[in-house]
């Protein structure tokens, strides 16, 4: 039990092993983060000090360790070309942290590694701060924790590994009141501190700022959340629920873009006026980050939502916000579904009308001239349109044809006859702006789906939609969707139907699906309610809720120095509170027949005769019986089955009998 | 029940203990809150360092599993500090009998640990002042024993040094101490100087008489026990046959008295001569004499046996200390 002590404190080696376990899984997702070679770098050196550990290999010396160092520096340098950011940044803790493992000679090298190891679980998080990816840090923080109490019993054995994992578990969760406390109360500043790097080489699903013919295809098959929508009231019906995302103007035949940043620029002071027709749709959206800048909303947005960093509006009503869309957003926003958008500035009006000028796609133009000079109405021009895609054989298809040459939407329109929402949209608005109404085509999200459990709605990438507007006099810009004039039948997938029917779960109509798929999609529902709550309330917790917060709790006019007076008081409070628990609950006796002989001894001290820590159990009964002649018998009996349990070792029916004869004692 | 004591007369017995924690008290000492200390270790230092840019990163991406995990490893530092208390906390102390050395000789401090919880103590350390690190853990409602080695260089009574009794365990982030003085000394015996045998003009005075045997291990006979006996001379043979203690008597048992007389050592410095009448004791012990010691200011009749020869280098330890 008694060993001397070194002048420097070594780590005891189950604690080193322990601390090497922990931090690999503390590297393993920052591996997948990192280019390959660097990454089998990282591994190299990890499985070194494990071979250092177990088969006593021997460990680089000083110079050779500084030079790796300063090779992995420059070679991190050379790939990132910078060393701070997130990827770069953990990227470099990563690789220190692996050679610090080269270098464990005293505890302190031992403990460092062991604090970088937590820094870096929080560089993790700003990979990703999905639920499991949530469980699995914390976890590492558990295996973390048992390596750091490890670190500090110099008796360390392996023996005792589950009782370190036990205590740390304890900490961890006697811990979790303060954490709660601070997360809730700690005032949250907005805005970064310092500008964040440039975060656009990490790809996201989403829509893209561009529409190419075939682009969406991607979106169609991925079940990837967009957003949730809780409304105030009832959900709208299926036929308004059009989320708009980027407006787009300018196009070349085959690819649509949005508006240049400079026309932008020009119109945006006074541009943006529309008169909505009363009542307005509320609701609170909560956006997953996308790395964009765009906002969506219900057309059309009644005003631009409050955002950390500030959002506007384009003069499209397209909702943008200052900042790239990095993690989750919330906002509240309210939404007229009739609206008039009113006249059309001039600049506009030519946007909305033009065509490439290189005579592509001749033979629509020609149809939708045949419909001009025919003298019809805009509104009689938008019918002819819609009814050359419901009368003719077109189809709504996930897989289309693809569409090669200068003249896509002419194949299109007379050939393949194949095609979804971008193959409807685009063509359609180049029917009539050749037919000389000023169109475009909108992109963002149509229906949803809603969850019963926690009654919102869910849009997922496959919702990804694009529609058109022509602009009319007197009535401002008019969605049309060309899309949803398909007939049922010349629906490929009858997945698509739903989209455009209703806002039902899909399968959650009784007559159609099997118990399986009903209850798969029970399950489906109930784990995204799961997801929905996490955003709402872990990861969507800023500035806004928290000032809501204070207001509900009626503390909102003193401001920062409520948060921080309530912060400091509940603190002290918690703690205070957590010392006195633990220091007046010791713990109990890990073993149970030690647990049952302790209670024993309780009741005898009660009676005034307390076991002396020198005495042992038998020398105790002897005193005992002596002083209460009466209950000889009862403690006889209870010290001769400890004993016999104690040292007999494992009899159940002995442990049982010695808790009856314990429970039964009554001095 | 305790007596319902104001902050004024708290604060003033904790400031007398405070200023008082030198002054040796008699055990046992139970390690109450007033008696432990806790401050953050280096390691604690580092670790804040750490929490610092943790939350700077969380404000910085405003992401809020960053700020859940900053605020949680804050958390599990402030419980730290809680629980590396309790691991000091109620512990109680208190000494054993200490037997006597040498001085030169390291003596060995008897320190009982008791620990009436239901948990273990684990990573304990003990640390005289001056003196090497004991670390230890203790079992669960346990009471361990501890050697505390310290050094003797002089005579007389070696009290026992100071005893710091700290801990960094569960965490490492924080250190809770105590500070133990208890009231327990070892009796430290003058050092026998190097020069071995009697004097012969002490042999040659009572030469001639009666040797009952011929050899100095050669066993003679049993003769009932005295107290001062030596253990290893107990006839144990004897004492399973329920005779009673009976003592061994050997060949080098002699009958002869000796003095051993202050006056006899010629001209030495005090302290020399504690150690060449030391050393005459072991001798004469060692030889099976009866002997007596006359010290200026003591004389102990002739005697023999363990009891006798520590009364004898008890007086040589004593001589001229007061205490």
């Amino acid at each position: 039990m008694r060993r001397p002590s070194a002048p420097r404190r070594q780590p005891p080696q189950t604690g080193r092993l322990l601390l090497l376990a922990a931090l690999t899984l503390v590297v393993l997702p920052q591996l997948t983060h990192m280019p390959l070679w660097l990454a089998a770098g990282c591994m190299a050196v990890l499985a070194w000090r494990l071979l250092r550990d177990v088969k006593g290999w021997s460990l680089p010396g000083g110079l050779l360790r500084l030079a790796i160092t300063i090779l992995g520096t420059v070679a991190i340098l050379s790939h990132y070309h910078t060393l701070i950011g997130r990827d770069a940044g953990s990227a470099l803790l990563t690789v220190m942290l692996c050679l610090k493992l080269l270098e464990l000679r005293i505890l302190r090298d031992a403990m460092v590694a062991l604090f970088l190891g937590y820094f870096l679980v929080v560089t993790g998080f700003l990979f990703s701060q999905s639920i499991f990816m949530g469980l699995y840090l914390f976890a590492v923080v558990l295996a973390l924790t048992t390596a750091l109490i490890a670190l500090n019993h110099p008796g360390a054995s392996t023996a005792r590994i589950r009782s370190y994992a036990r205590t740390a578990g304890g900490l961890l969760l006697q811990s979790l009141p303060l954490m709660v406390l601070l997360f809730v109360l700690f005032p949250r500043i907005p805005g970064p501190l310092w500008s964040l790097p440039d975060q656009g080489s990490s790809a996201r699903t989403g829509l893209s700022e561009e529409m190419t013919l075939g682009t969406i295809t991607d979106l169609v098959e991925s079940e990837e959340v967009a957003f949730r929508v809780q409304f105030d009231g009832a959900v709208p019906d299926a036929d308004l629920l059009y989320w708009r995302g980027p407006v787009l103007w300018h196009t070349d035949g085959r690819r649509w873009s949005p508006l240049g940043n400079r026309v932008v620029d020009r119109l945006k002071s006074g541009q943006v006026s529309y008169q909505g027709v009363e009542p307005t749709v509320a609701y609170t959206l909560t956006m997953e980050p996308h790395d964009r800048k765009w906002l969506f909303a219900l057309d059309l947005p009644a005003r631009v939502p409050s955002l950390p960093g500030g959002a506007w509006m384009r003069p499209d009503y397209q909702l943008v916000a200052e900042n790239k869309v990095t993690d989750v957003q919330r906002y509240r926003l309210e939404s007229y579904t009739r609206y008039n958008t009113g006249p059309l500035p001039d600049a506009l009006r030519h946007l909305a009308l033009h065509l490439p000028g290189d005579n592509s796609n001749p033979a629509t133009r020609q149809l939708a001239r045949q419909w001009h000079n025919a003298g019809l109405t805009p509104q009689a021009i938008i019918r002819h349109a819609l009814d050359y895609f419901r009368d003719n054989a077109f189809y709504y298809s996930r897989r289309p044809p693809p569409l090669p040459g200068r003249d896509p939407v002419d194949r299109f329109l007379f050939d393949t006859r194949r095609g979804f929402c971008e193959h409807y949209a685009a063509s359609f608005v180049t029917l009539m702006r050749a037919a000389g109404l000023p169109s475009r085509v909108v992109t963002g999200y149509q229906g949803g789906e809603v969850n019963p459990l926690g009654n919102y709605l869910i849009v997922r990438q496959s919702d990804a939609h694009a529609w058109a507007e022509v602009w009319l006099t007197g009535q401002g810009w008019v969605r049309i969707d060309p899309t949803a004039v398909i007939p049922a039948e010349r629906v490929e997938t009858p997945l698509d139907l739903v989209r455009f029917s209703s806002t039902a779960a899909f399968g959650l109509d009784p007559n159609r699906t099997t118990w399986l798929a009903r209850n798969w999609q029970r399950l489906k529902n109930g784990w995204d309610a799961v997801n929905y709550g996490w955003n709402q309330w872990v990861l969507g917790f800023n500035e806004a809720r928290q000032a809501a917060l204070l207001e509900r709790l009626g503390l909102a006019r003193f401001g920062w120095a409520a948060l921080a007076g309530l912060l400091v008081v509940s603190l002290i409070g918690a703690v205070l509170l957590l010392a006195l628990y633990l220091i007046r609950h010791k713990p109990p006796a890990p073993d149970p027949v030690a647990r049952l002989y302790q209670h024993f001894c309780r009741k005898l001290a009660r009676q005034g005769i307390a076991r002396m820590p020198s005495e042992g159990p038998l020398t105790f009964a002897n005193r005992a019986s002596g002083l209460r002649p009466d209950l000889a018998g009862a403690i006889g009996s209870i010290t001769r089955l400890y004993i016999g349990l104690r040292y007999g070792g494992r009899n159940p029916a002995g442990y049982h009998r010695l808790k009856q004869h314990v429970s039964q004692f009554r001095p | 029940m305790q007596h319902p004591s104001t902050w004024f007369t708290e604060s003033r017995a904790f400031w007398r203990r405070l200023l008082r924690r030198d002054r040796a008290e008699a055990g046992p000492i139970r390690l109450n809150r007033h008696r432990v200390y806790i401050l953050p270790t280096r390691h604690g230092f580092i670790l804040a360092l750490v929490l610092l840019a943790m939350l700077l990163g969380a404000i910085n991406y405003n992401n809020s599993l960053a700020y859940a995990l900053t605020f949680l490893l804050t958390g599990l530092a402030v419980n730290g500090i809680i629980h590396t208390f309790r691991n000091l906390h109620d512990l109680g102390f208190s000494s054993g009998h200490n037997q006597p050395v040498f001085a030169g000789e390291e003596a060995l401090f008897a320190l009982s640990i008791d620990n009436r919880d239901g948990g273990e103590r684990l990573a304990l350390e003990l640390k005289q002042t001056g003196g090497a690190t004991t670390l230890l853990d203790l079992a669960a409602n346990s009471q361990h024993w501890v050697n505390l080695h310290v050094p003797t260089s002089r005579r007389g009574y070696l009290p026992l040094p100071r005893i710091t009794v700290a801990t960094r365990f569960p965490l490492g982030l924080f250190r809770a101490w105590g500070y133990l003085h208890l009231d327990t000394a070892c009796l430290v015996y003058p050092r026998p100087t190097d020069r071995r045998g009697l004097p012969s003009e002490l042999l040659s005075a009572g030469e001639g008489s009666g040797d009952k045997g011929h050899g100095s291990d050669d066993f003679a006979s049993l003769r009932p026990y005295h107290p001062g006996d030596s253990l290893r001379h107990i006839h144990w043979p004897a004492y399973a046959r329920e005779q009673g203690l009976q003592t061994k008597q050997f060949g080098g048992d002699r009958s002869e008295e000796l003095w051993l007389h202050w006056e006899m050592c010629g001209r030495q410095a005090i302290e020399e001569r504690l150690s060449t009448l030391c050393r005459w004791v072991l001798e004469a012990d060692g030889g099976g004499y009866r002997y007596g010691l006359v010290l200026p200011n003591e004389r102990i009749e002739p005697g023999r046996g363990s009891d006798h020869r520590h009364r004898c280098l008890k007086a040589l330890a004593l001589f001229g200390e007061t205490r």
